[in-house]
């Protein structure tokens, strides 16, 4: 706690014109001479570039020739650029944290684009808001502490999966948290990818097998997040292992069962007489109450649904001397401590049934994409035949509905673009054609977004095949009560002319939306979404991976609709960025921790129940009852210094004589 | 008192993770709103002593906005709780002193809700207009 030596303070003020961003708009000649009159300002310079080196130059180089106690950039926001001044600020000898950012583009020019009188009356007053504290600022020291040397990834889909193998391969022990019996995620559910139409399962089941075998990855399946306590390098997760009731060989050896443990043979399920609908087939096809989803599991090990298992135990005698399944397993927690966690929780389907006009779930034959790619998949529930739920009959007229949900700024629909929808349709219309002799795709869109490396050409391809295109969305669909056949009405757009096509089938190319658990699972982590609920980046271009909970992580469709190579790709970076800390050993953390001035510390306790991280304590000290702050539990919000109502404690770099100088310089323009 | 130049002096003070990344979204997207309100940036809107927001109004302010994350999603878990409770006790004191509470304002906008930010600009800009200068203008120094 310095003293504050307001009288004794030399102040450079630093107006970036950030090119015409800036300039374009606030008069920085006006701003640059206005800042000399400002008390404590020894300096006031401007530049085309602040950030650029011979911007940051200029900052070093007068810290030393004014021997400045502090440095104001007046640019674009502290959340992109105070990093970089800061770092300015210490290369000409000053501590870094004595920079102060006032925030005259983000928050002024580019909003304020048509009124230059006002804005640079505003960039004057944020210049003197921030000399005011800028002149308060006092050294501090940021708290390096060790990063814990695990990491976690949450989501087992193909994001997360690649962000394990990759932080595995890198030497970090890796846990993979999947809420669901198996890793795969939806691509699993796959039954061809494009643009290529290698098979899904295919190059899917190798990567699971890695992940399975891989000695770095410790793979914890029907397991859910619960809590997560702590900071970058040190994050206490608490995970709930979801009563599975099937015990795996390493668990059933613990148990002192030698050779035991489940194989995957499938015994148990063959006379277990409880029969549910599987959902990894979308309910075309059954399980019983001790299930696999598919024979490619991983790992392969059976588990009971408790909720429909009638207890009858026929499946423990079939299992026999393995003695695999307990059924009276019980939930269990642990709790694991990782430096870094990425989160890879992926997507579902929207319910598409909310746009009613189209019939879905009322209508036999309409149905989901992700219906379509599990009918038509050799190891699906009609072993890869496509066939009308109604009556089973081969459809050979079929509708495809693009934009379904998406693109869609009414109450039942998503605003956003679902990225993939127009590149699977285009796959599914080839799969007909190849499968179905005579069969005919009709794809209602409104653009066909074919963005990627050779998607162009595969829609060009899609379209010699036969497939016929018709740009318009599809209003409504009726069914023929007798038939089960289908009216598509809609608009050509291109002819002008309304449309109602008969169809046999209709294949809704649905929206998707953030996974069920994300909003809990987010909110662990403390990591914001968009109003669309997707998890949000720290940076939408310079930081997609990261967020602004450091040391946490995104990969894959949580992020915001990707396809698979998207996917992978990012995945690729989040395990990198992720990797980064736990290689360096040690992160530094900022220190805005509350400090108790002892002088004036009542001893009342009562900042003890507002902390929400348990940070502070009463103590003993010569005879007196005083408050005491464990920095490392610290993590600077403020909350404390908020209510003391004696104003005994310091917020370093946010003390109450820093901001109550702000607010009076900006309300007594700077007088005292 | 209404002076013909009076222009409103309104300052937010907005928490870093959320109210303060909105507003700079709000920038990224050009929505345009009115020039009158200056921030001041704390990690948390739970930092916010209420003492804070007494001293701008004893210092002529016209209006005061506290802005942080939505409930449930501060960064430091419940900070805006505790700082909605504080807002809520500071306007029954404010009636006591003879101001309008409608002088202060808590408002939560989110990393990703620009729009929301210009929306609360410009709301909160027009409130003041309607309720005029502040009447402890004339004391303040
Ligand atoms: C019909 C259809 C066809 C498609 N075809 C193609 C194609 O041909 N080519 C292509 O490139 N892309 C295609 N895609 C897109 C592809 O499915 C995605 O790009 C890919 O699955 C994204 O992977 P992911 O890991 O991000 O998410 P997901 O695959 O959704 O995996 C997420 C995983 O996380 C788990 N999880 C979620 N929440 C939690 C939690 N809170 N805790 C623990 N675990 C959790 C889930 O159980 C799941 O296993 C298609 C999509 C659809 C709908
Ligand atoms: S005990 Fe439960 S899981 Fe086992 S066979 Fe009977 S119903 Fe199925
Ligand atoms: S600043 Fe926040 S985290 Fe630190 S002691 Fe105070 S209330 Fe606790
Ligand atoms: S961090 Fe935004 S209100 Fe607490």
């Amino acid at each position: 706690m310095a003293e504050v030596k307001n009288k004794e303070a030399r102040i450079g003020v630093f107006v970036c014109h950030c090119g015409t961003n800036i300039a374009g708009t606030i008069d920085i000649e006006a701003v640059k001479e206005y800042a000399k009159t400002i008390p404590n300002v020894v300096v006031a310079d401007n530049y085309a570039y602040m950030c650029s080196t011979p911007g940051q130059n200029k900052i070093a180089d007068a810290i030393k020739e004014q021997n400045l106690t502090g440095v104001v950039v007046a640019a674009c926001t502290p959340r992109l650029h105070e990093p970089t001044f800061r770092n300015a600020t210490a290369a000409g000898g000053l501590n870094p944290f004595r920079f102060e950012m006032a925030n005259i583009r983000d928050q002024n020019s580019w909003v304020h684009m048509h009124q230059p009188v006002e804005a640079t009356e505003k960039a004057k007053d944020a210049i003197r808001i921030a000399v005011a504290k800028a002149s308060l600022l006092e050294d501090l020291v940021p708290k390096s502490v060790p990063v814990e040397k695990t990491a976690m990834v949450v989501g087992g889909g193909v994001g997360g999966m690649q962000a394990a193998l990759d932080l595995a391969n890198a030497g970090i022990k890796t846990y993979l948290v999947e809420k669901s019996p198996t890793i795969g995620g939806r691509m699993s559910q796959l039954d061809k990818t494009f643009p290529t139409l290698d098979c899904s399962q295919c190059i899917l089941t190798p990567k699971m097998v890695d992940v399975y075998r891989n000695e770095n990855i410790e793979l914890l399946t029907y397991t859910e997040v619960e809590a997560v306590e702590g900071y970058i390098g040190n994050f206490d997760v608490t995970l709930r292992k979801k009563a599975r009731g099937v015990l795996t060989p390493k668990e059933a050896e613990a148990r002192g069962i030698v050779g035991g443990g489940c194989t995957g043979c499938g015994d148990c399920a063959n006379v277990c007489p409880v029969i549910k609908p599987n959902p990894f087939e979308l309910g075309m096809a059954p399980r019983k109450a001790i299930y696999i989803y598919h024979p490619q599991v991983s790992p392969l090990i059976y588990t009971v649904d408790f909720d429909a298992c009638v207890k009858c135990g026929l499946c423990v005698e079939a299992c026999g001397e393995k003695k695999a399944v307990d059924l009276e397993a019980q939930d269990e927690f642990m709790t694991v401590k990782v430096g870094t966690a990425i989160l890879a929780l992926g997507y579902d389907i929207y319910p598409i049934e909310k746009k009613f006009e189209w019939g879905y779930k009322n209508f036999d034959n309409v149905i989901t994409s992700l219906e379509f790619e599990r009918l038509i998949c050799a190891s699906g529930p009609t072993g890869g035949h496509l066939v009308r739920p109604s009556d089973g009959e081969t459809p050979k007229k079929i509708a495809f509905v693009l934009c379904a949900g998406s693109r869609d700024n009414t109450d039942t629909g998503k605003p956003y673009c679902s990225r993939f929808c127009c590149m699977y349709s285009l796959k599914h219309a080839h799969q007909i054609i190849e499968k179905i002799p005579g069969a005919v795709p009709y794809i209602f869109y409104m653009d066909i977004r074919s963005f990627g490396k050779m998607y162009e050409e595969f829609y060009y391809r899609i379209q010699n095949e036969g497939a016929k295109f018709i740009r318009g969305r599809v209003a409504n669909i009726t069914e023929d009560p007798v038939t089960k056949n289908l009216h598509v009405n809609a608009e050509d757009t291109l002819l002008g002319r309304p449309i109602d096509m008969e169809v046999d089938m209709v294949v809704l190319a649905a929206a998707i939306q953030p996974s069920a658990e994300t909003e809990k699972t987010r909110r662990l982590f403390g990591v914001s979404c968009s109003q669309d609920g997707w998890l949000l980046e720290a940076h939408p271009k310079l930081n997609p991976c990261g967020t602004t909970t450091a040391g946490v992580y995104l990969a894959g469709v949580c992020q915001g609709p990707k396809d698979i190579p998207d996917t992978v790709a990012q995945a690729e970076g989040a395990a990198s960025a992720a990797s980064i800390p736990i290689h360096r050993g040690e992160v530094e953390l900022e220190p805005y921790f509350a400090q108790c001035i002892e002088e004036k510390c009542a001893g009342c306790g009562m900042c003890v129940y507002q902390c929400p991280y348990q940070a502070l304590s009463l103590v003993e000290k010569d005879g007196r009852t005083v408050m005491q702050v464990t920095e490392a539990k610290c993590k600077g919000c403020g909350t404390c210094g908020g209510f003391c109502p004696g104003g005994a404690i310091w917020m370093q770099h946010f003390a109450t004589p820093q901001i109550v100088a702000q607010i009076d310089a900006f309300l007594l323009g700077g007088e005292q | 008192m209404a002076d013909e130049n009076w222009k409103p002096k309104i300052i937010a003070i907005i928490c870093n993770w959320c109210s303060y990344a909105g507003a700079d979204l709000a920038g990224g997207a050009r929505i345009q709103y009115p020039p009158d309100i200056r921030a001041v940036r704390v990690m948390c809107t739970g930092r916010i002593d209420p003492l804070f927001i007494l001293k701008a109004f004893q210092d002529g302010a016209d209006g005061v906005l506290v802005s942080g994350c939505h409930f449930g999603d501060c960064h430091y878990l419940e900070g805006n709780y505790k700082a909605a409770k504080r807002m809520f006790l500071l306007k029954s004191v404010l009636k006591n002193i003879g101001l309008d509470d409608k002088r202060l304002r808590m408002t939560f906008v989110s990393a990703s809700e620009g729009a929301k930010w210009g929306m609360v600009m410009s709301d909160v800009v027009k409130t003041i207009n309607e309720l005029g200068p502040s009447p402890l203008k004339e004391f303040a120094r």
